[in-house]
């Protein structure tokens, strides 16, 4: 740049008016093709958000009635909303909790292992993620049923941890790949054993990886509905009672936790952000 | 998040030379490698052996007894061919309309995006964390007969029925919304990974920005359009929620069926024979899809 400076100045002829707004225009487009594209996403999140401030009038709550604080002070009125929620709530923890595990486990001995079998290995995580919802869910009721299995919260525990396993398999693994191996031979070369190894350096590394997976795990837990729907006899999860109550109109109620959900999870995904550049800048 | 993509292909697999027992892998696979085996294939085998059952009695409550019959599929087919072709057709259009809103919407935050990348990632993923249900719902309430859209698009009057809502197009325009987080993050990562040495090299030699675009950057980041169009394509193609409560009765697609005929009328062999036909159809259009773009130039 500093060359440039001491170079006489071409004589460019100035671009004119309506050339200087094609161009900003082009640069710009992307960026508001993007922003446009971000408004696409958003707009039904607003639209949830907003109607959990509504007071229905009626059953539905679909049309803008008047702003009330109700369904937020009062979210059990419907106590079948809070048992649902709760039921999802303890499904979706003990799937979290296994599916990482087993998913963990998997993501390491394909990343830092060599043996037979890799590939049909692979294949094993990848096609539960290539078959249809309804397919899984039709598979394991058919299962369930030759088998004379009682539907119900353990049932749909055994279909959340299988569906969820390829999702922290694929997310775990994409983290260990991510990662310098030169740190752990570093760490080894200065006499540092397998196990402080694997608890000083590899773990913290692959933390975030593993933690970004239990949030999958547990958001594709908690928000199923199809899978569940074959499988849960007669367990009512928050998406089932949402699906439930849809015929006689939905609660503001269910608006409310929607948002919370939300607000929950993105801030989670923020906060894991903030604290990964402040390490970065350590 | 980016991890979503299937990160198959990669040749970077770092080997230690620490000395490991060779059972140690084994191990690490069995539990979660023995969990799928008996809840994912097994089921599969099950769901196959219920395909080709024959009913016992008139009702339901009669049960179903073992057997090779294979009028299910010839009943499967003939019957609700319909609602498959709708089901390809849906999911079909749906990929398409979300590859082009997605495409622009990654490739601005992998180069033009700056500082704000991480962030955008985030509001990306974001909707994926509110319920899929509460999300499809909200669109009813957008698209209703008296919101501001509808009410928009009728007054240009080029809507036969002058409503969106129950109509195919409410359909393929929710299958989009909701699938879109699957597209942009693969193409995202094939986009973010590209060296933009690479493009400027292209208009180094002169070549004009478009044809720069479809000469280098697009072919580059086919990994990225093969992996988010299966992830795309997939789901919608089985799903029955977006027609359920956007689309019209006339607009059901075979997840629809299955799932009525599964837990509704209780014909489980119909219905397994649909499952199996949908998963075949689907595993032979992504191994036919992944092969063509795999070893031919799309362009």
């Amino acid at each position: 740049m500093a060359e440039t400076k001491n170079l006489p100045k071409a004589k460019v002829p100035r671009p004119s008016t309506w050339h200087r707004i094609n161009f900003w225009i082009r640069d710009h487009l992307i960026a508001f093709y993007g922003i446009l594209a971000l408004i696409y996403l958003f707009a039904p999140i607003a639209v949830v958000a907003l109607f959990s401030f509504n007071k229905p009038v009626g059953r539905t709550n679909s049309t803008w009635n008047e702003f009330s604080l109700e369904a937020w002070t009062d979210i059990c009125r419907d106590p079948t909303i809070c048992t649902a929620v709760g039921t999802s709530l303890r499904i979706s923890i003990v799937s979290t909790v296994v599916a990482t595990l087993l998913g963990t486990l998997i993501a390491f001995a394909l990343v830092r292992h060599r043996f037979r079998g890799r590939s049909t290995t692979n294949l094993m995580i990848f096609l539960p993620m290539a078959t249809p919802e309804v397919v899984l869910g039709a598979s394991l009721l058919a299962l369930f049923l030759n088998l004379g299995l009682p539907l119900g919260q353990t049932t749909v525990m055994i279909a959340h941890i299988m569906f969820s396993i390829s999702f922290v398999v694929v997310t775990v693994k994409s983290r260990l790949q991510g990662m310098d191996p030169r740190l752990e031979e570093a760490a080894q070369d200065l006499y540092a054993d397998e196990k402080s190894t694997f608890r000083y350096v590899t773990f913290p590394l692959v933390a975030p990886g593993i933690g970004a997976a239990a949030l999958l795990a547990f958001s594709l837990s908690f928000d199923d509905y199809i899978i569940t729907n074959f499988n849960s006899g007669t367990t009512v999860t928050f998406p089932m009672y949402v699906w439930g109550a849809a015929q006689r109109g939905i609660p503001a109620q269910v608006n409310v936790i929607g948002t919370i959900m939300f607000v929950a999870a993105l801030s989670m995904v923020l906060i894991a952000q903030v604290i990964g550049r402040a390490k970065t800048k350590q | 998040m980016v991890a979503l993509v299937p990160s198959s292909g990669q040749k970077n697999d770092w080997q230690p030379s620490r000395p490991g027992k060779r059972s140690t892998p084994y191990l690490l696979l069995l539990p979660g490698l023995a969990w799928l085996s008996v809840f994912f294939i097994i089921p599969l085998f099950s769901l196959l052996s219920t395909s080709l059952m024959v009913p016992l009695g008139l009702s339901p409550d009669d049960g179903y007894m073992p057997a090779f019959n294979v009028a299910n599929y010839a009943e499967a087919l003939n019957e609700f061919s319909e609602q498959y072709l709708r089901s390809f057709l849906f999911a079909g259009l749906a990929t398409i309309f979300a590859l082009l809103i997605a495409y622009p919407l990654a490739y601005f935050i992998a180069f033009k995006s700056g500082k704000w990348k991480n962030i955008l990632l985030v509001l990306v993923v974001a909707p994926f964390f509110a319920s899929f249900l509460i999300r499809t719902y909200a669109w009813k309430t957008i698209l209703a007969d008296d919101g501001f859209i509808n009410t928009f698009v009728a007054t240009l009057g080029v809507l036969p029925d002058d409503r969106i809502l129950s109509t195919p197009i409410a359909v393929v325009a929710g299958l989009t919304y909701n699938f879109l987080p699957f597209m942009t993050l693969p193409l995202y990562a094939a986009l973010d990974k590209m060296d933009p040495r690479l493009i400027e090299a292209s208009s180094d030699l002169y070549a004009k920005p478009l044809s720069g675009f479809f000469k280098v950057t697009f072919p580059l980041s086919l990994p990225g359009v093969v992996a988010g169009t299966l992830l795309t394509f997939i789901p919608a193609a089985g799903d029955y929620i977006n027609a359920q409560l956007l689309g019209g009765p006339r607009d059901k697609m075979i997840g629809n069926v299955i799932e009525s005929q599964f837990i509704r009328i209780r014909d489980y062999p119909t219905a397994a024979a649909m499952s199996f036909v949908l998963l075949l159809t689907i595993l032979i259009l992504v191994s036919v899809y992944v092969r063509r773009a795999g070893t031919e130039e799309l362009l």
